[in-house]
């Protein structure tokens, strides 16, 4: 009778368990930025999954992933950090740490999680498990008395974190491993006004692009008594730039085959850069003004997307021709791209459309196609493992 | 004879007068633009990004004029960009006056 009891008792919990065991390889998320949710998705069944709401205003939103790859840490415009549990669809735990933030990175050793903000202007380091704040760090310039809106926020090897002060052109180096005193490297005079930043895959280099002059700036990490440097100065060429209706995103790196792919500011360029020499070796025409450009894990394709108004369109390199191969029309308003983890697929959000298409890289064929509410950043799990991701 | 031209301007002044609202297409364009592509840089919510907040209490002291030009024609050494290649100036005013009110939010 007693075992009859515990084997029904066993059932019975069994039952309540829910869904069966699964892990999270190919998740990811799709941030709905009107709706202030997240779509859960399955990159292998080409689904959603379902939807966590509550996560306040995601215009601008960007996510990182918990070394488990469990757990997707959303970084919301309105200063908010939500903690989601992907594999529960719940919130784990959240937080208002700031009043205007614009994104966020995660430690090398996965504990500390980092959030740039424009106001009040620095970072904030939260513990990943309890999203605890450990160290606040303000970006002072100027007398002191001044706050630099944070941009281009990195994780770099050593539990660091890269960044770059817009208002104050000043790139930061951020050593957390002792997480309650962080110790700063300031790189002073890196040029006008950088709009955002990005790390090398290898950890090494990291790039802040500049929009008040024509150029990059670059920091070797391996070398920093060096100092920053300029690399591609003065690519316009003194011609006038077009508006930049849109900021590029130099985050999501495109550096594939010894090569840097890079958007050119207020131009219809992508630029190319040798990383041994740091030189322009080339750059290719596209359709309009490149705000994100990505590399296909494998690095032989480079996707770009446009800023407004030429961004219903995507277009793809091909990394041995060095030229655009494929343009493809996806939806009205474009806002990112993501591959899965080894780049057979591509998911696109198309905002104005309610959509994200799913791509195959090899055919272009569409795959699928999903609804979301105004739909932006797609992050999927396996940024976990990735550097600058 | 001469008096057409001046007949068809009567009839245009109308719909050249500042005060004129666009019509409710147009109305759901502008503000689909303001709220998302203004939006990347000064924040759906418009309470600012990159670029400054856009809400009444941060505009109130600021002329109408001054802001009709910066949505129009950008403001050189920041990253505003002109927009007068896609809006009219009628349109320019009529998003600084909503601006000025509070934006009206999307309709879905």
């Amino acid at each position: 009778m007693k075992s009859l009891l515990s084997i029904l008792a066993a059932l019975l919990l069994s039952a309540c368990s829910g869904a069966a065991l699964r892990g999270t390889g190919d998740l990811g998320i799709v941030i709905e930025r009107a709706t202030g949710s997240v779509a859960v998705v399955d990159s292998s069944a080409k689904s959603i999954l379902g939807r966590v709401e509550g996560l306040g205003d995601l215009s601008h939103a960007s996510a990182v992933y918990s070394r488990d790859g469990r757990y997707a840490y959303v970084f919301g415009r309105d200063g908010g950090l939500t903690k989601v549990d992907i594999l529960e669809r719940r919130i784990a735990k959240r937080i208002i740490q700031a009043g205007n933030s614009i994104g966020g990175a995660i430690s090398q050793d996965g504990r500390l999680v980092a959030a740039q903000n424009y106001q009040p202007g620095g970072v904030k380091v939260f513990d990943a498990d309890t999203l605890e704040l450990l160290a606040d760090i303000p970006a002072t310039f100027g007398d002191g008395k001044q706050f630099s809106k944070v941009v281009g926020l990195a994780d770099v090897p050593g539990n660091k974190f890269a960044y770059a002060l817009f208002d104050a052109g000043e790139i930061w180096v951020a050593d957390l491993s002792k997480p309650r005193e962080p110790k700063l490297t300031k790189f002073r005079n890196i040029g006008s006004q950088p709009y955002d930043g990005l790390v090398t895959p290898d950890g090494r280099h990291y790039i802040a692009g500049l929009f008040g002059e024509d150029g990059l700036a670059l920091v070797d990490l391996w070398q920093p008594e060096q100092g920053a440097r300029k690399i591609l100065a003065n690519y316009g060429k003194g011609a006038e730039k077009l508006p930049v209706f849109k900021m590029p995103h130099l985050r999501g790196w495109a550096v594939a085959g010894g090569r840097a792919y890079l958007p050119a500011i207020g131009r219809h360029e992508v630029l190319v850069v040798d990383t041994a020499t740091w030189q322009e070796v080339g750059r290719i025409p596209v359709k309009g003004q490149p705000v994100f450009v990505m590399a296909r894990p494998d690095g032989r394709q480079i996707w770009v997307n446009f800023a407004f108004p030429d961004y219903s369109q995507v277009q793809v390199i091909d990394t041995l021709e060095q030229k655009v191969v494929q343009t493809l029309s996806p939806g009205k308003a474009v806002l990112h791209m993501e591959f899965t983890p080894r780049g057979e697929n591509v998911w696109i959000s198309a905002r104005d459309d309610n959509r994200v298409a799913v791509y195959d890289t090899a055919s272009f064929a569409k795959l699928a196609e999903l609804p979301a509410q105004t739909p932006s950043g797609i992050f999927f799990t396996s940024r976990a493992a990735r550097i600058g991701f | 004879m001469i008096r057409f031209p001046a007949l068809c301007l009567c009839l245009l002044a109308p719909m050249a007068s500042p005060a004129a609202d666009p019509s409710p297409e147009r109305t759901r364009e502008l503000v689909r633009m303001v709220r998302q592509d203004c939006g990347s840089c000064h924040g759906l919510t418009l309470k600012g990004g990159l670029g400054p907040p856009l809400l009444p209490e941060t505009l109130r002291e600021k002329p109408a004029e001054s802001l009709r030009y910066t949505v129009l024609l950008g403001r050189p050494g920041t990253p505003m960009p002109p927009w007068n290649a896609f809006m009219t100036e009628a349109e320019a005013d009529w998003i600084v006056r909503q601006l000025m009110q509070g934006f009206p939010e999307e309709i879905r």
